[in-house]
């Protein structure tokens, strides 16, 4: 059983590590999300007595970039079934549940790597971790959010047929997540319908949890995040789990 | 008749199995039994259905209505346990581009429990095989059509399944590889025991490797029996004559060649 965990995760690992182009495109983003915002936003934040606004941005930052990696290795199941190698794996004797957890562990280690390079390039433009006592709650965090959102591309992906359906994902689904996760800017004061939106986004919790960790201390409500993060993770696992094994070809 | 003594036990069962796509029928109440042991060629024009029935078989189509068993198991209801029986080749490129011709295979042999020790033997004598040991660490990506289709066909031989399905396994090699890999498939056959269920569009190597046949046309078995028997009964010379005789001198869809060639060039 673990083999075939195994050698799906190494694959993960495999592809990401050796596609150049991409690993210097993913970590072009958040660079420029933070020279841009940290940068652009700072003084207004400050001046709106929010404070240090690098300390703000970070975790949202590094939150972004476990998302946007997590759901594009995720989505690379469209990837396998246009170029052939799914069936490779769906026809193996193994069951899918075990093709699809090396998967989504391969994934989610990618995301979550990329998560902590993403910290440390921001401790470069002044980031500081307040308690580094916290750093361990901190990881788990960011890889439940690298896990729960690699388990939601493989679900999504599963019902796809083609790479047309790309930017479908890319406007309706990950950027409505992003941008209305508070990564960006606090949650407060939005509309009624944003904000229920807010509410239901596993995301928010997973930026929350971070914020806290990397930069609050622990508050309160830090263990309601972390709950509704390993709840919703499961649940996404679940279905992801149950739509990858109905995948026909 | 056959040549050698086949086991009574069936590989394949399939009774009037179907498969529509929306209003289209694909694969229209066909059926047919495959021995153990059996060398069994399933051929058929451009869009016959002859992939479609394979996907049924392997556990990747859901079928529309008919009974399909493989050693007695149901593909639709006990995918596992048919997994457990079959290796395939199939039609279209199943390689993954970013990694190398090695681990391509060794990764296939973990899925398909192979132990380490027999792992790296067999990866070793399958890549000499096809002649791809000199290039085993280069990504697949740099490959040509030809040498992605040995690869494929060597991977599909590390584990020794009871079932081969193999799909067009020879499309796009030169004729010295094509009797290099039928010559070591039917060795497999005779030494093992493996049943081989296969399509392919050259008649000579139909007429040449199966023991039995079923030629299927618009989704629908027009014929099935010993190959001498089917070009005696169609009072022909060879199985591409009686082939010809019994499936029409129209073209389906596009013309075979136009579709030989989109398929290879997915493959540069
Ligand atoms: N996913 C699908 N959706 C709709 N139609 C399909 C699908 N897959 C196959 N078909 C149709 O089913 C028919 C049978 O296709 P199939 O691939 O089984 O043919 P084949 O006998 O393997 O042909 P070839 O020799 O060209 O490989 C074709 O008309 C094809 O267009
Ligand atoms: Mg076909």
């Amino acid at each position: 059983m673990i083999g075939p965990i195994y050698v799906m995760w190494l694959r993960q690992i495999k592809r990401y590590t050796r596609s150049k182009s991409r690993m210097i495109g993913s970590f072009a983003q958040p660079i420029l999300f933070l020279l841009a915002f940290g940068f652009g936003f700072g003084p207004i934040y400050q001046k709106a007595g929010g404070g240090d606004y690098i300390q703000f941005l970070a975790p949202g930052i590094i939150a972004m970039s476990t998302l946007f990696t997590a759901m594009f290795t995720g989505i690379e199941v469209i990837w396998d079934r246009r170029f052939g190698f799914l069936k490779e794996t769906l026809v193996a004797p193994v069951p899918r549940i075990q093709i699809m957890i090396g998967r989504t562990l391969g994934g989610a280690t990618v995301a979550f790597a990329h998560g902590i390079l993403v910290a440390i390039i921001a401790m470069f433009v002044g980031f500081k971790i307040t308690n580094p006592m916290n750093i361990p709650l901190a990881l788990l965090f960011l890889f439940l959010i690298a896990l729960l959102f690699t388990a939601l591309g493989t679900a999504v992906a599963s019902k796809l047929e083609d790479m047309q359906a790309f930017p479908l994902i890319m406007n309706f689904l990950i950027m409505p997540i992003f941008f209305l996760s508070g990564a960006l800017f606090p949650l407060n004061g939005l509309p009624k319908a944003i904000e229920i939106f807010t509410k239901i986004n596993p995301l928010t919790y997973g930026v929350n949890g971070l914020r806290a960790t990397l930069t609050g201390g622990v508050q309160t409500g830090l263990m309601m995040n972390l709950g509704v993060m390993i709840v919703v993770t499961i649940v996404i696992g679940l279905i992801g789990s149950y739509m990858f094994s109905k995948i026909e070809i | 008749m056959p040549r050698k003594n086949l086991n009574k036990e069936l590989a394949i069962k399939v009774e009037n199995l179907s498969k529509k796509f929306g209003d289209f029928t694909a694969v229209d109440n066909i059926s047919f039994q495959v021995k153990q042991g059996e060398m069994f060629a399933f051929l058929g024009p451009n869009g016959a259905g002859k992939t479609t029935t394979i996907k049924m078989l392997t556990t990747l189509l859901n079928q529309t209505k008919g009974l399909m068993r493989v050693y007695g198991h149901d593909p639709q209801t006990d995918k596992n346990l048919v997994r457990n029986n079959f290796g395939i080749v199939f039609q279209d490129q199943s390689l993954d581009d970013e990694l190398t011709a090695y681990e391509n295979m060794e990764f296939h042999a973990v899925l398909y429990h192979v132990e380490k020790e027999e792992r790296k033997k067999r990866i070793e004598s399958l890549l000499k095989f096809v002649s791809l040991w000199d290039r085993k660490n280069d990504l697949v990506k740099t490959f040509s059509g030809g040498m992605r289709r040995r690869l494929e066909i060597a991977r599909g031989l590390i584990h020794r399944p009871k079932i081969l399905f193999l799909d067009e396994p020879t499309i796009g090699l030169d004729p010295q590889t094509r009797i290099h890999m039928w010559e070591y498939i039917k060795k497999l056959n005779k030494e093992e025991n493996m049943t081989v269920f296969f399509t392919t569009h050259y008649m000579e190597e139909a007429e040449k490797y199966a023991d039995r046949l079923a030629i299927i046309d618009s989704g629908k078995i027009i014929t099935q029996g010993f190959v001498n028997e089917i070009i005696k009964s169609t009072k022909t010379n060879s199985l591409e004559e009686a082939f010809l005789k019994l499936t029409g001198k129209s073209i389906r869809d596009e013309s075979a060649k136009s579709i030989d060639r989109m398929r290879m060039g997915r493959k540069v």
